[in-house]
């Protein structure tokens, strides 16, 4: 039996009940990254009760880390992040079951590490892996919750493989070498991450409930200076090299993409 | 003149313009966007055949990945 107090709040929403309660304790749901997007998710994700989080990340906690991923403490500096994340999540809710996958995303490990959940939260840094763990979730049929932050810009999307569009019907290849800024060279200020990263654990906790509408076939993109959302309708691109009608992205692929090199 | 919604602002132009020709003007580097003409998606050689005509929805969408 539940807890039923520590989810009393959610239980009286009128659209959740306790069976949306019982849906959330046996969803298993994967959260790609515990950085700035992958904090809040994990959090809310713990604190709402999804009975079984994977958390990935091969890395350790840095100091630039804190301004944004509040998962990690001045305490955890040098610890491996997975591991960070369990105990966190651990003490704020004892009753999920958080499972550590403490290695880096590749093309070898990404089907291995999807196939055992339900839905995907991509709260990666970086575009090599958004497409190995897009196509994947493409190819297994998993719906995927894409998230991304830079400096002060975000953008959401959600995707129900063969339904709705497709990460690469938004973007259908990645972006040329020596274009694109790093998050360290851009700067990302916390609050940005933490309004995508809770979006997406609000996607993923309503795809699993089945209530509401999810944002598929459009974009929300965030301007933090302006303050402001907007959507975007997004249709199947006719073109798109991985569920267009003539696809060319027919197996996973693993980009090396540079980012551009800081100035002097 | 003619008018054409950008990223849901209302803008007027005189002169003729490609996709492209507009994102040159709006100093937008096409490399790192991606581009919705009337609620479909062109490919991006087709940027420098697309003129803009009055009352055209033009969404620039930024290559975002970080988190």
């Amino acid at each position: 039996m539940y807890n039923d107090l520590r989810y009393s709040r959610q239980i009286i929403l009128d659209c959740f009940g306790v069976e949306g309660q019982a849906k959330l304790k046996k969803a298993k749901i994967l959260v790609a990254g515990s950085g700035g997007l992958g904090s809040p998710a994990l959090l809310y994700l713990a604190a709402a009760g999804v009975g079984n989080i994977g958390v990935v990340d091969f890395d350790t906690v840095t100091l630039s880390n804190l301004n944004r991923q509040i998962l990690h403490f001045a305490s955890d500096l040098g610890r491996r992040k997975t591991d960070s994340a369990e105990e966190k999540l651990n003490k704020l809710n004892p009753e999920v079951n958080v499972i550590k996958h403490n290695t880096r995303i590749d093309i070898d490990n990404v089907e291995d590490i999807i196939s055992g959940y339900d839905v995907v939260i991509d709260a990666t840094d970086n575009f090599t892996a958004r497409y190995l763990i897009s196509d994947c979730c493409y190819f297994m049929k998993k719906p995927l919750v894409e998230g991304a932050a830079v400096g002060l810009d975000g953008i959401l999307m959600t995707i129900i493989p063969n339904k709705t569009p497709c990460y690469r019907c938004l973007y259908p290849y990645p972006p040329e070498d020596g274009v694109l800024p790093t998050c360290s060279d851009v700067g990302i200020l916390g609050p940005v991450t933490g309004v995508i990263g809770s979006m997406q654990a609000l996607e993923a906790i309503k795809l699993v409930v089945g209530i509401g509408e999810n944002v598929t076939s459009r974009i929300l993109t965030f301007d933090a200076l302006a303050g402001s959302f907007r959507e975007v309708k997004w249709p199947k691109r006719e073109s798109c090299p991985l569920c267009g009608k003539e696809p060319k992205i027919t197996e996973l692929v693993q980009y090396e993409i540079k980012c551009r090199i800081k100035g002097p | 003149m003619y008018t054409v919604t950008v990223n849901g602002k209302r803008l007027e132009f005189n002169e003729t313009l490609t996709i492209k020709d507009y994102l040159e003007s709006a100093g937008v580097d096409p490399k790192i966007v991606v581009v919705e003409h009337n609620y479909e998606i062109p490919d991006k050689s087709k940027w420098n055949e697309i003129t803009l005509k009055d009352g055209d929805n033009l969404e620039i969408v930024k290559f975002i990945g970080g988190g």
